[in-house]
């Protein structure tokens, strides 16, 4: 297969970029409401349809609650179904986020990351990814506008995959990665990505001429076994979604795994983090490393299902593991992302020493000072819990 | 790598110059990332925003800090020197709006250049927006992408007439910057 000459290189921001992998995608419907900072996704996408470049339902409605509950609809009646939220607009859909999953849907939702007022605020923070992750969604998290773009297209091919069947959020740090203008390589038209991604094959669509029911009522002699079925179906989806990294490397030449490692074999202090940061979190430890720092980072592509295995073998020997939150979990044991650590880590029999960082919220610029401070506290063994870069 | 800060007020073009000027680069085939500081969008509030250019793929995420270029769009801001010059090195270049240049001053002694983008503006505009002048004085005084490079990006960026203004006011920016002693 040829992998070079189907792109072009050009600069796009995270939305636009999100924007043009559900039009490569050839997406039949998009139900969304617009918020800042994922706007732009929705309104480009809008002009894709309004322009016939896009042969697509869009469906402008009057809230997120709506949105996806209209994308439940579509599809379950076979449509590739696109929607896009952020903060406040995922928290009315909360209801429908189970539903959607449990109604066993393919829904691929962009989340531009918006930290939960109040305060109002409309910058990054991952209180909304956070507040999905116990719904039966896979979700994805992009650390740079390419990833962006890739990994909405890997999506589409894990969520209609039938042994998958389960919505996916593909996570962009929001205006970190939603707007800000990065270099990528796009696919050139729609027709390029059906080699990967064909038109969908739907099972058991609804359809008026063959009535099926979906959702039920199931009274406490079903319910549960019900449960433990989706809990082990979305569990297995680990298994597909790392065959559809290899063959979206193959087609595109660009590889992806449910995590990516730097210099941690021999680290003493590994950081784990999600999105945008893991770039910076990169530079600073190659930095840290040259001053004889022996300092690691692991950041997470997938960040549901959690691959706890992987994780807990990657920090099998590491002395202190400091989990780095961009949202805080309140009256919790530490944030969202370090109890998953801890818990994968105790799942496998490993004892590390943890350390909880809360960084960034409501987009406060996480720096290399702030980072700086980050590593010198956390080898102070008194210390289990940091705010970074936090006045008084 | 490259490091660039935008100082403007919203409504003239801040965040579009810094778009701009990455896009210039990108077409070039390196690697750039413009950053937006996005606030209470308001009319006439102080905006900055960031540029890095890069031969080699860049991963840091956070605002530029130490930048190596500093553009004035607004000269209203000059007055604001501990924001203006903050984080600057010793190197570091000041590209600012003057509407005199030839009586400008260097900024604290840093490598100062200035353009009347006000007057480029109002002639070639007709509006006082002055981002593409800068931005033309950009690269004018660094030479930091090649003028054509800006020119495609102009052009993709705005359309018919506006595209044809716009290059003018880039090119007339280009041409007359000026290194103030």
């Amino acid at each position: 297969m040829n992998t070079t000459n189907k792109q072009v290189r050009l600069g796009l921001n995270g939305d636009e970029a999100v924007a043009y992998a559900a039009y490569h995608a050839d997406v039949d419907v998009i139900s969304a409401y617009p918020i800042t900072p994922q706007t732009i996704i929705v309104e480009r996408l809008s002009e894709f349809v309004y322009n016939g470049e896009l042969d697509a339902e869009f469906i402008a409605v009057e809230s997120e609650h709506s949105a996806l509950s209209a994308a439940v609809g579509a599809s379950l009646a076979g449509a590739r179904t696109f929607t896009a939220t952020a903060s406040q607009g995922l928290a009315l859909m909360y209801e429908i986020l189970y539903i959607a999953s449990s109604l066993r849907t393919s829904i691929v939702m962009a989340l531009g990351n918006r930290a939960f007022s109040a305060p109002i605020n409309i910058h990054c923070s991952h209180d909304d990814a956070y507040a999905a992750r116990d719904a039966g969604w896979i979700q994805f998290f992009a650390e740079n506008v390419q990833e962006a773009y890739d990994l909405t297209l890997i999506a589409f091919k894990v969520s209609e995959d039938k042994k998958v069947l389960f919505p996916s959020i593909v996570n962009l740090d929001g205006f970190i990665l939603t707007h800000s203008v990065e270099p990528l390589n796009i696919f050139e038209d729609k027709q390029v990505i059906k080699e990967f991604l064909p038109d969908r094959e739907a099972v058991n669509k609804i359809d008026p001429s063959s009535p099926i029911t979906y959702g039920p009522l199931a009274l406490p002699d079903y319910y549960m076994e019900i449960k433990k079925q989706q809990a082990e179906a979305f569990k297995s989806t680990s298994i597909r979604i790392k065959e559809i990294f290899g063959e979206y490397e193959e087609f595109s030449g660009r590889s992806y795994s449910p995590l990516k490692k730097l210099y941690v074999d021999d680290a003493d202090i590994v950081f784990v983090v999600l999105g945008s940061t893991a770039g910076t979190m990169r530079t600073m430890v190659k930095r840290w490393r040259e001053n004889g720092e022996k300092v690691g980072v692991l950041s997470l592509t997938l960040y549901r299902p959690f691959p706890s295995r992987e994780v807990a073998e990657v920090l099998k020997d590491v002395d202190t593991v400091v989990v780095m939150d961009r949202s805080y979990s309140f009256g919790s044991p530490g944030g969202q992302l370090y109890m998953d650590v801890a818990a994968a880590l105790n799942k496998y029999g490993k004892y590390n020493r943890l350390v909880n960082a809360i960084y960034g919220l409501g987009g406060r610029d996480f720096t290399p000072e702030m980072a700086e401070d980050m590593l010198n506290a956390s080898k102070d063994p008194s210390i289990r819990e940091i705010w970074v870069g936090v006045r008084g | 790598m490259i490091e660039v800060r935008w100082h403007g007020r919203g409504g003239q073009g801040t965040v579009t110059s810094s778009q701009l000027l990455a896009n210039a680069a990108i077409y070039e085939g390196k690697y750039a990332i413009h950053i937006p500081e996005f606030g209470p969008e308001r009319r006439g509030a102080p905006v900055r925003s960031y540029t890095r250019i890069s031969d080699e793929a860049i991963e840091i995420r956070y605002g530029v800090i130490n930048p190596d270029i500093v553009v004035v769009i607004d000269p209203t801001l000059l007055a604001y020197k501990d924001i203006i010059l903050a984080g600057l090195k010793d190197d570091s270049i000041i590209i600012f709006n003057h509407i005199d240049p030839s009586n400008a001053k260097p900024l604290d002694g840093y490598e100062s250049y200035a353009v009347d983008a006000y007057h480029i503006a109002m002639e070639v505009i007709g509006r006082p927006i002055y981002n593409t002048a800068m931005i033309g004085a950009l690269v004018g005084a660094t030479g930091i992408v090649k003028l054509k490079s800006l020119e495609e990006a102009v052009k993709k960026r705005f359309s018919g007439v506006l595209a044809d203004i716009n290059i003018k006011a880039v090119r007339r920016g280009a041409k007359e910057v000026i290194k103030v002693e």
